[in-house]
């Protein structure tokens, strides 16, 4: 399990860091979002991957810590989330701007000369 | 201690968020009221900062003082939000330029699209947030808000210029957040922790590998904030950002950066400090070398600049540089220097981007180009201007150029004025390490310090005596701009406090010391957090 993990961890964080450095807009929020994924895969993976543990007491059997999880890394994943949606709504809004404005997706706002 | 006075840590940024929030519903074209509301709030933010400050100045003192305790939950479990000499300067900072920047705004500029005094309010929320909070993820959510916020007031006034330096800028801070998130996650991945003072107990116990992991998560999280400093490799997007902003937000655009150094600031004296065992000073010769180089490109740029609005976001650069390495080069007696040149610079920079927009109303853009143009190939009309003597200077140029040579004076470092020093100050405190044998004592790295911080001033001196004669002296349209007295007054009062940091200097020296002193202990400052107890019985 922690093999499939990292690969896809690293697989999303290799093609989001290569959207990311591409020259049009939409490519590069594309590569925001893998890297995003990839960010939060890699914070859950930080609580130490478990099978069958809930991250919640369990209000009748006494509390030991062996059969749960680390409940702190899946708040934070929660928020990371949440942030993250936000953030991609807003950069999108800032692209269509921007596409409006220069009438390209290119990111610097003009095309390049092929000369 | 009261219950009242415990309160107090909080309403920096909730103050802010429910005005923020209150403002969204009301009609645009009610933007006076909005504005003064929005004034209002952060007056009332600017005086709890100030008390804030006289209660740092004790702090711990009855025990328990200046930790709020978010949820009523003890440090290491719950988060708290955590009150030092440090962070109550910052308020204060804050506070001040957004009042400045809000009378200046209300003249014309929120005019100029929707919201401008919520997403100011948020922003204050989130800096004031940044500022206090005493746990890394704590400080990743203010961060985002405040971000959030500086996104819409950039994008603020709307047009190609603003909209392509917004996505550079968003785009650029988000790749920083992930690297946050990644720096954060692994960091609690192996010491099982997030408040910062518990991580601060924690590192010198760490085994060797733990250790790697820890200090490779904490560069992670650095490169994040040297962005948002604008140290070098990671700092092309700020000019044109800068640049680009309307001017009271690129006014308040100058504390973004100072955020990015508290935190290394915090962080690094926090965490790797003296008693972090094998990790104390991690990343130190990083700073440095960053720093240092920072300083030079910005100095480069601020030579370079062909408009002032870019001359302005250069000499943010190299205000960061100047900190980053002064803190990278870890002498004791050189912090209380550096954060009195924090508060300076700041103040002087905010001030110079309020300026910038009053002065370039009279004048076409070409002649910025021009001006540059000339000096490489020598002018071309020297004997023609001679005529004009006896005009009589308009009271308005007189003012503006008045506050522009404070502005050159502040910038490059020149007595009497606070730039000078700051200055003095850091490399006073760079030599005193050294004692009585000067070339034994200090490293190359001091002695190139040296030479670029002064060299930095020059280049600051040289390029704004360029745009000043071309501006006032020499403009080749000489019209007036019209300027309100709104307009002018924060520039004045601005300058004004620079003036009276000079004044005071002594009275601000021993505050900065005493904050130096605050963090080189950063022991004190765990047990302080740590030992706090929950609050009205169980």
């Amino acid at each position: 399990m922690e093999l499939i993990l990292s690969a896809g961890i690293g697989a999303l964080t290799a093609s989001g860091v290569y959207l990311l450095l591409r020259p049009r807009t939409y490519q590069v929020i594309i590569g925001l979002s893998l890297l995003s994924y990839a960010v939060n895969l890699f914070i859950f993976g930080m609580g130490r991957l478990r099978v069958n543990a809930p991250p919640v007491l369990d209000p009748v059997g006494a509390g030991d810590l062996a059969s749960y999880t680390d409940p702190v890394p899946q708040a934070l994943v929660l928020t990371a989330i949440v942030i993250g949606f936000a953030m991609t709504a807003l950069f999108l809004v800032v692209l269509l701007a921007s596409r409006g404005f220069t009438g390209t997706d290119h990111v610097d706002g003009r095309e390049q000369r092929h000369d | 201690m009261t219950d009242w006075l415990q309160h107090l840590l909080i309403l920096p940024i909730l103050l802010p968020l429910a005005a923020g929030a209150a403002l969204i519903p009301v009609d645009e074209r009610n933007r006076m009221l909005k504005g003064l509301f929005g004034f209002g709030s952060t007056l009332i933010v600017f005086v709890i900062a100030m008390i804030l400050m006289r209660i740092a100045a004790n702090a711990g003192n009855p025990p328990g003082t200046g930790i709020y305790q978010l949820g009523n939950w003890p440090a290491p479990f719950g988060i708290v939000l955590v009150l030092d000499r440090l962070s109550a300067l910052m308020l204060c900072l804050t506070a001040g330029l957004a009042l400045a920047a809000q009378v200046y705004s209300m003249a014309r500029w929120h005019t100029a699209g929707h919201h401008f005094h919520s997403l100011f309010q948020l922003l204050i929320a989130g800096l004031n947030g940044a500022f206090l909070t005493g746990d890394l993820f704590n400080l990743f959510v203010f961060f985002e808000m405040m971000l959030a916020a500086s996104y819409g007031l950039l994008l603020h006034g709307s047009g190609p210029m603003r909209v392509k330096a917004g996505l550079h800028y968003i785009a650029i801070n988000l790749a920083a957040s992930s690297l946050f998130l990644i720096g954060v996650s692994l960091i609690y991945g192996v010491t099982g922790t997030l408040n910062m003072a518990d991580l601060a107990t924690k590192l010198a116990t760490l085994t060797p590998d733990n250790r790697q992991f820890v200090e490779t998560g904490a560069a992670i999280l650095g490169i994040a904030f040297l962005v948002k400093a604008g140290m070098w490799p990671l700092s092309f997007w700020l000019p044109p950002a800068y640049a680009a902003a309307t001017p009271p937000v690129a006014a308040v655009f100058a504390v973004l950066t100072k955020v990015g150094v508290y935190v290394i600031v915090r962080l690094h004296f926090l965490i790797f400090g003296a008693a972090a065992g094998a990790s104390a000073g991690f990343g130190q010769d990083w700073l440095v070398a960053g720093g240092m180089l920072t300083i030079a490109f910005g100095a480069i740029g601020v030579l370079a600049s062909q408009a002032m609005g870019r001359l302005a976001g250069y000499s943010v650069l190299v205000s960061s540089g100047t900190l980053l390495a002064a803190i990278g080069l870890g002498h004791a007696g050189m912090l209380a220097g550096a954060l009195f040149y924090l508060v300076s610079s700041t103040l002087t920079i905010s001030a110079f981007f309020l300026l910038i927009e009053l002065v370039d109303r009279g004048r076409d853009a070409g002649a910025d180009v021009l001006a540059v143009t000339m000096e490489a190939y020598g002018d071309f009309d020297e004997d023609e201007e001679e005529e004009e003597v006896g005009v009589a200077i308009p009271g308005t140029m007189a003012v503006l150029g008045l506050c522009f040579c404070l502005c050159a004076v502040l910038l490059s470092g020149l007595p009497p004025l606070s730039g000078f020093v700051a200055k003095f100050a850091i490399l006073r405190g760079l030599f005193d390490m050294s004692g009585t044998d000067l070339s034994a004592a200090m490293s190359a790295a001091d002695w190139t310090y040296v030479v670029l911080l002064i060299l930095s001033g020059l280049a600051a001196m040289i390029a704004m005596n360029r745009i000043g004669i071309r501006t006032f002296w020499a403009s080749i349209e000489g019209t007036v701009p019209r300027v309100f007295v709104i307009e002018i007054t924060p520039v004045l009062v601005l300058l004004a406090a620079c003036i009276f940091l000079s004044l005071q200097a002594g009275p601000a020296m021993r505050y900065m010391q005493a904050t130096a002193d605050d963090l080189l202990n950063p022991l004190f400052q765990s047990e302080r957090v740590l030992s706090a107890t929950r609050t009205g019985g169980q």
